[in-house]
């Protein structure tokens, strides 16, 4: 029984496609049986990613008919964390990490190189609809600042001249690499590792404990699986 | 140094591959059933013997915070979270795990789950994380496909399933109680204690949530022993720690070394050293934003762990070393700091609310020294009305960063207010000049 009722949401033309339809019901079984508004992030990304990065209100109102939620509390989901955008929004999202971690690295050089190379200011699009910047709070890549976020994608290590090329490529509708800009691996200090020279020799197991870790056939070959309910 | 072989991540680099058989060869789930076997009473013990604490930022005992869970089941299921909503500035060591060691967080969540008798675990990745949601997805996918997990885990009879819940960007949601409303479906807005999640946490449940790095640790130490953690580091700040170094570095990195390792060593050994040497050091952020700086003066001594931080009145936090070395404008690198605590914070307590956008605004003026010289204990006085008035510790670590600041800086705070009413131009960007001349 419906303790409370609310008006039905107004989902206009919106609708999941087919696979985003499949992605969200496949979210929602992460979830106890009743407790589908747990799901309501996954779709709202869905939804986001099908809508050309942006949630409409129609978008955000035909999630909450899909999860049988007031369309008021999706609103304050959609509008409370950062990564949902409730306005039209550029092909690439640049988002410039800010804060004093990549500050001290440079950060507000980039923001510099991104107004003059777009010529946008922050949280404008460029007229083209290619581009939108943003500066954001840390982005957690501290060791490999600064770091810019572009989509779903780090691009780390970077100097302006470095993000000036990575911009270039992409107006040039060229494919650009994510992560390190100088070919670091991962957060590895440069120049190599100073730790883990040699990957160390396995701890003997004890007697008593030796209890053999469960049999494995062949190796599991893990195809392309996008994150569980998630849209590649 | 610490041994390569006392390392518990030994991939954290990716230098060798993330998957499930590469992870074997690495001795990630060898002998987990037997882990099992030693039941939960068992398994709790020998965290308690290890004296292994939470690695998330408090530093509380993990074992006990296990041994919280009830005993006695009243029907209603009982959740793991494991928190890897990293984004405290600075703290970049989650990610490592993530992205480089999937299997050894998955093994942890099933030991650690039996141990609190969970039926099922949700990882919540901060939402940014989108490439390291996908491949601990995909480490979720072989671990059910090789029995690790999910019915009969391990051939253990026991049953366990494995989620993993994006979240949206909102630093907030790293405070427990916020996860468990975001990941209800609602705002992350902390919830007031009592009730503790170990009471009443996830849908009701009683539930634990615990740091990425506390329970990807917690295998090894149940594999080697009690002892073997506990013979680490120093008494009550035992094991080793995975430390992200970042500013003003030669070779900013993250490493895994033993706790209590005196600062210096740990920037020199591992970062290459402070830009332009150990004397031009100005101040060093030793554990994430949220806890006070620390002048060079302490930096020379200091041990990092948890209790050497309390003593000079800052905090290991999330060991996340953020170095600033004498170009720096630290008024400015505390007022940017200033800007991410409004910017996160949730609007639900009024001191938190108000409180940080007043903080950092007056920090924007400091910055410039446009501002009277009474102002800097005013300013004082509000991160002390902010602190410990709020539901949850974001309005806490939004007065700490200020506090610190002015306990080592308020020379530098009072210089600029003169200079400024001297010359009638802002302070920042002549000092910040001339202490780069200097530094040059």
């Amino acid at each position: 029984m419906k303790v409370t009722s609310y008006r039905a949401g107004e989902a206009g033309d919106f609708a999941f496609t087919e696979d985003n339809a499949k992605r969200a019901a496949a979210a929602v079984t992460h979830y106890p049986e009743g407790r589908q508004a747990s799901a309501v992030m996954a779709l709202l990304d869905l939804a986001q990613r099908q809508n050309d990065g942006w949630l409409s209100p129609e978008a955000i109102e035909y999630v909450a008919n899909t999860l049988e939620m007031a369309p008021i509390r999706v609103y304050e989901v959609a509008s409370f964390y950062s990564m949902y955008n409730t306005k039209p929004v550029g092909r690439h999202l640049v988002q410039v990490c800010r804060t004093t971690p990549c500050w001290l690295r440079g950060a507000a050089g980039l923001t510099d190189t991104c107004r003059d190379q777009l010529g946008i200011g922050l949280g404008e699009t460029t007229g083209d609809g290619q581009f939108t910047l943003v500066e954001v709070e840390c982005l957690g890549a501290c060791a490999n600042a600064p770091v810019v976020q572009i989509g779903d994608d780090y691009y780390e290590d970077l100097s302006p001249e470095r993000l000036s090329a990575l911009l270039g490529d992409l107006k040039a509708g060229k494919e650009i690499a994510a992560g390190s800009q100088t070919g670091r691996q991962s957060s590895m200090p440069d120049g190599g590792a100073v730790t883990l020279t040699e990957l160390p020799e396995r701890a003997p197991a004890e007697p008593g404990r030796a209890v053999p870790g469960p049999e494995f056939g062949d190796p599991v070959s893990p195809g392309p699986v996008s994150p569980s309910g998630e849209g590649a | 140094m610490l041994r390569d072989q006392d390392r518990v991540f030994t991939n954290l680099y990716g230098q060798d591959d993330w998957r499930l058989r590469a992870a074997l060869g690495r001795g990630v789930w060898d002998g987990t059933k037997g882990m099992i076997a030693l039941g939960r009473d068992g398994i709790v013990q020998v965290i308690k013997d290890s004296e292994l604490r939470g690695r998330g930022g408090a530093g509380f005992p993990a074992g006990l915070k296990w041994s919280f869970m009830p005993k006695e089941s009243d029907g209603r299921p009982r959740y793991l979270i494991v928190n890897a909503d990293e984004s405290e500035p600075g703290t970049c060591k989650d990610r490592e795990i993530l992205r480089n060691d999937p299997h050894r967080l998955l093994e942890g969540c099933l030991v650690a789950g039996f141990a609190m008798g969970a039926s099922a675990c949700y990882i919540y990745v901060r939402g940014e994380f989108y490439r390291e949601a996908e491949r601990l997805s995909q480490a979720i996918e072989e671990a059910y496909e090789a029995g690790l997990i999910g019915k009969d885990a391990c051939k253990s009879g026991y049953d366990y399933d494995i989620h993993v819940h994006r979240g949206a960007g909102a630093y907030i949601c790293g405070e427990e109680t916020a996860l468990l409303e975001s990941l209800e479906g609602k705002k992350g807005q902390p919830r007031l204690k009592p009730p503790f999640p170990a009471a009443m946490g996830l849908y009701g449940c009683p539930s634990t949530i615990n740091n990425v790095e506390t329970i990807a640790v917690a295998p090894e130490i149940l594999r080697r022993g009690a002892a073997w953690w506990a013979g680490l580091g120093r008494p009550k700040n035992t094991g080793t720690k995975i430390f992200s170094l970042s500013g003003h570095v030669e070779r900013p990195c993250t490493v895994e070394a033993v706790m209590g390792i005196p600062l210096k060593e740990l920037i020199e050994t591992h970062a290459g050293g402070v830009r332009g040497g150990w004397d031009n050091l100005l101040a060093v952020i030793p554990g994430g934003s949220s806890v006070p700086l620390l002048p060079k003066s302490i930096c020379d001594s200091v041990l990092m762990d948890f209790d050497s931080l309390r003593e000079v009145k800052s905090g290991l936090g999330t060991a996340a070393v953020i170095v600033m070395d004498k170009s720096t404008d630290v008024v400015a690198a505390i007022a940017n700091l200033s800007h991410f605590y409004m910017h996160e914070s949730c609007g639900q307590c009024t001191p938190c609310r108000e409180g940080t956008g007043w903080m950092w605004r007056v920090m924007t003026r400091m910055v410039e020294g446009r501002a009277g010289v009474a102002e800097i204990d005013s300013l004082l006085d509000v991160t002390y009305q902010v602190e410990g008035h709020t539901i949850c510790a974001l309005g806490d670590a939004a007065a700490w960063p200020i506090q610190g600041l002015i306990r080592h800086f308020r020379p530098e705070l009072e210089r600029r207010i003169i200079d400024y009413k001297t010359s009638g131009a802002p302070a920042g960007a002549s000092q910040a000049g001339a202490s780069q001349a200097a530094a040059e």
